[in-house]
Formats: structure tokens, C-alpha cells, sequence
């Protein structure tokens, strides 16, 4: 039996009869990002697949345990760097929980308009890649035409396009930037003008379709099951919304339909995505225009201190469900800190959604799970 | 199905659970010996606790605790949390991978970076750190002079 990190150079002796084990990856145009699976297979069939992680491990966790409540959200912009912001706020939100700080409400409605951008930004990313996994070169450059006024609204509100670093325990670190509801107002009609290129393109296509359409099912109990999240498992029909569920800042205030489709298949989720675009804009419109004046953040002391106790933030990232675990033993830092992240719990259900098809079906599969590899390994 | 209910439910499948209501969500403490048999009873219950969305566990330097995030896909407003105290020494728990297929993925990050043996586990491996490594990283008594910073 070889051992987890190795990389099969010989496979003679592995597996029965007529099997073949294969590597995709660490290093695969598909996985986008350091990730190992090591494939069983029967012919083309897939038999069993087990993801190898830690290549970029770099134990996010045991470095928060010595940073303190303001510094410790920097590090998490480089877990799902592609929901950087959102994650922020689930950090920024345990902290608050503990402290028991009241968020002023313009800094609510700023960090909701953020996220709903920021999940716009990551969905289209996604979107292009996912359809460029699946041989389709043209929706990348749609999808980051519009991705690119999102970086730069970040850009100038923020300082940063990726990492941005934004949130800050009480609430924003800086107040919007003046051009900022003109320029999202910008973005919103032009989206909305263009998504219809996207349907043309991708939604319609026969291609995409039939390499989609019954791969990769999952059924609800499943789903549920292997802790899914996020539309992967709203695709299955599994209610798992959380601005829905356990609304935070300022998601109950804005209307807004979760998205569910019930197939379960790869293109139940590319629907859903797509369709989730399309909430958040009208979440976005909703509040774009109805930004309170006031604090943009609390007053707070300059050394946060968490009272003893454990608590517990869960928010909705473009993946999932992201849960913030945090133990406090009273002091400036954290005793011990958990990310119960989204892409974990999805990957963990890989194996069963592609075993039994085909291995040119997996990248359909594992294209539509969005997985982004730090999240993962964090 | 309130706190006093899951607190009536637990009692009977669980005669030494204690409860702690201080924190957002009803915490349960269990020993290690009931708990496979408390998970599944969670798991068939009239509200069943079927989603388990996370699983860490929390080195206390004396022991180590488990703890598992409960939720119900009914009713998500509904969480618990059940705890299990386990000897540093010999921490060793069974597993719930057959009652929460998820969980078989979460235990081998806990067994890597904590060192809990799950017992039954069907394939109880190394998931992200490389099979020469040393330690259990996330314990507190874990050092690495040469690739640890203190601040």
C-alpha cells in the first residue's frame, strides 16, 4: 500500500486486476490549486477517488492562537481568497458576539453590500473557469470583463482587489469611498445587461449541457449527510441558506428568495449560481441606495479582550457555510480557533458523486463543487 | 422541540450527560463510552440531528475535548453542542463516520493535528501532513524551533 503523500510513480501492484490508479494533480490545470487526487479506475469508470490535501497547509489556525482579535482577520483573507471579504466579516462577527459590540448600522448595510459584490465577483470566476475546465474558452474573458469592475470598486474602497482586509471587529476600518454607490450603480446595469451573454453562451449550449445535464448527482440525504453546503447542496434541495436561516448584519432587512433547485446534478448547481447572481443584485440594488449616515464602526478599546467562553459565527461564503469557532480563556488572544470551512465538507463528498462515471465526467464534477484550494487546507 | 426537550432526550439515552445552557447553543457533555451510542440515537431521533457541521476537537493541556456541532436539516435554527473529555495520554473515541459521512473526513484532520484515535475508523490516515512529521501540531505543547514564530 503506498503511503498519503506519495506520488505514484509505479503503479504495478496497486489495486486488483484490470485497475489503474492514476494522480490528478498536485499540479492539474483543473483542480486550480494545489490539490491531489488519487483515482481508482475500472477501464474509464471511475472507482474510487481520494483526495490527498495539505500542499499548502499552512495551519491558519495555529497561527491565530498567537495573534490578537484585530490581527487574527487578516490571516483568514487567505483562506477562500475568493470570498477574502466574507470571511472577514465571519470573524469580525465572533469577536463582536463575545464582546457583545452593537454595529452601527451603516457599517451593517456596508458590509452586506461588500459580500453580496464579493460573491458576485467569486460566482463569475467561477463561472469562467468552470466552463473553460469544460473546454469552453469565451465565457472567461465575458465573466472577468464584469469581475474587473468589482476589483476595482474593491480597489478603491478597500486598497485591495483580492485580500480585502476590510472588516475590523465594530465594523469597517474606513468609510465608503465617494465615487462608491455611483460606481456600483454602473456595475449593476451593466451586469444586468450582460448576463444575458452568459445564458447565450453557456446556459443554452448543447455542449455544456450534455456534459452537465445527470453528472455528478447527489441526493439530498446525502448531501445533508456529508455536511454540504452553499448551492451545492441548494442544488440537491437542501435548505441551507444561512443569511435565511440565522440572518447576521443586515440580511434581514433585504428580500431576497433562496435559491433551490432539485436535481442535484452539475448543471442543478450552475443554476444555482447563476440564479444567486441575480439575488444578490437584488440585494444590492435594494440597499445601494439606502446607506444610513452615522459611524461607519463602533467605538471599541484599542486591545480587545474576549470574556471565557466559547463562541460560534456562522456565515454564508460563495462556497457555504463558514463557521468561526472560537475558545477564549479571557486573554487578548484566542486559546483555540476553528474555521469549519465550506470547501472541506464538499470535497469530502467527491468520491461519492464521481464514482461510477465516467473519468472525462469529473471535471464536471468537481468544476461545479467551486473548490479553492486554501480553503480547504487552510 | 426546545432546550428541555433535547435535554429530556438526552438524559434518557445518556443517563451522565451534563448540561451547560450558559453559551448560545445547549452544550452537552458526554462521556466517551456513550457517546456512539447517543449519536445514534441524536441521529433517528423524532427531530433528527442529522447534520453535523463541524467537528474539532480543543487541547485543554490536562485533557483533550472533542466537540461536535449538531444541527438539524428540519429545523436549522436548532443547534447542539456535545463535548467529550479524552485523556491526553491515550485519547482515544469511537468513531461516528457511519452515522455522519462527513465526519469521516473531519476525524482524519483531528487524528492528524491531535493525535485522537478514532477507534473503528474505516481508513484512519494522514490527510494533510506529510508521513515523516513529528508532533501533533495543533496540541499546545507542540514546539518547532526552526519553522514555529512566537510573537
Amino acid at each position: 500500500m503506498y503511503t498519503q503523500t506519495e506520488i505514484i510513480k509505479d503503479t504495478t501492484g496497486i489495486g486488483s486486476e484490470g485497475e489503474l490508479v492514476i494522480n490528478v494533480g498536485p499540479q492539474h490545470p483543473a483542480t486550480h490549486g494545489v490539490l491531489h487526487l488519487v483515482i481508482t479506475l475500472n477501464g474509464e469508470t471511475i472507482k474510487k477517488i481520494e483526495p490527498h490535501l495539505g500542499y499548502i497547509h499552512r495551519s491558519i489556525e495555529k497561527m491565530c492562537e498567537s495573534l490578537n482579535y484585530r490581527q487574527f482577520i487578516y490571516v483568514t483573507s487567505r483562506m477562500d481568497y475568493l470570498s477574502a471579504h466574507i470571511n472577514n466579516q465571519a470573524c469580525a462577527l465572533c469577536v463582536e458576539k463575545g464582546m457583545q459590540i452593537e454595529v452601527p448600522d451603516r457599517a451593517k448595510v456596508i458590509r452586506v453590500l461588500m459580500a453580496e459584490l464579493t460573491r458576485i465577483a467569486s460566482h463569475e470566476l467561477w463561472l469562467g473557469a468552470m466552463a473553460m475546465d469544460l473546454g469552453a474558452f469565451t465565457p472567461f474573458f465575458y465573466t472577468f470583463r464584469e469581475r474587473e469592475l468589482i476589483t476595482d470598486i474593491m480597489e478603491e474602497t478597500c486598497g485591495a482587489r483580492l485580500t480585502m482586509n476590510y472588516m475590523t471587529p465594530g465594523g469597517v476600518t474606513f468609510d465608503l469611498h465617494e465615487d462608491f454607490q455611483k460606481k456600483v450603480k454602473q456595475f449593476v446595469i451593466q451586469f444586468k445587461e450582460k448576463v444575458t451573454e452568459f445564458e447565450d453562451l453557456v446556459t443554452n449550449n448543447v455542449i455544456f449541457r450534455n456534459r452537465t445535464e445527470g453528472v455528478g448527482i447527489i441526493s439530498p440525504a446525502d448531501a445533508i449527510s456529508y455536511g454540504c453546503s452553499g448551492p451545492v447542496a441548494r442544488a440537491s434541495g437542501v435548505v441551507s441558506d444561512l443569511r435565511k436561516i440565522a440572518p447576521y448584519d443586515a440580511y434581514d432587512r433585504v428580500e431576497f428568495e433562496e435559491v433551490l433547485d432539485t436535481r442535484g446534478d452539475s448543471f442543478a448547481r450552475y443554476i444555482v449560481r447563476v440564479k444567486e447572481m441575480m439575488q444578490s443584485i437584488r440585494i444590492i440594488e435594494q440597499l445601494i441606495d439606502n446607506i444610513p449616515e452615522g459611524d461607519f464602526q463602533a467605538k471599541t478599546k484599542a486591545v480587545l479582550k474576549l470574556p471565557k467562553g466559547e463562541f460560534y459565527s456562522r456565515v454564508e461564503t460563495a462556497r457555504g457555510e463558514l463557521g468561526v469557532y472560537i475558545v477564549s480563556e479571557g486573554g487578548t488572544t484566542p486559546y483555540r480557533i476553528k474555521f469549519r470551512s465550506p470547501g472541506f465538507s464538499n470535497l469530502s463528498a467527491l468520491d461519492h458523486m464521481a464514482s461510477g462515471s465516467k473519468i472525462g465526467d469529473l471535471m464536471a464534477t468537481m468544476g461545479t463543487l467551486d473548490l479553492v484550494i486554501p480553503d480547504i487546507d487552510r | 422541540m426546545t432546550n428541555e426537550a433535547i435535554k429530556e432526550f438526552i438524559t434518557s439515552a445518556a443517563p451522565t450527560a451534563s448540561f451547560d445552557e450558559t453559551g448560545e447553543w445547549l452544550n452537552i457533555s458526554v462521556e466517551p463510552g456513550s457517546w456512539k451510542d447517543l449519536a445514534h440515537k441524536l441521529r433517528n431521533a423524532e427531530l433528527p440531528f442529522d447534520y453535523l457541521f463541524c467537528l474539532t476537537c480543543v487541547d485543554w493541556k490536562t485533557h483533550l475535548t472533542v466537540v461536535y456541532h449538531l444541527s438539524s436539516s428540519k429545523n436549522r435554527q436548532i443547534n447542539i453542542v456535545v463535548k467529550s473529555k479524552l485523556d491526553a495520554a491515550k485519547p482515544e473515541i469511537e468513531t461516528v463516520c457511519d452515522i455522519w459521512r462527513t465526519a469521516e473526513f473531519l476525524e482524519r484532520e483531528v487524528f492528524e493535528l491531535f493525535g485522537v484515535v478514532f477507534l473503528n475508523h474505516p481508513d484512519l490516515r494522514r490527510l494533510i501532513l506529510t508521513d515523516d512529521f513529528e508532533g501533533f501540531p495543533l496540541r499546545k505543547d507542540f514546539e518547532d524551533p526552526i519553522n514555529m514564530i512566537k510573537l
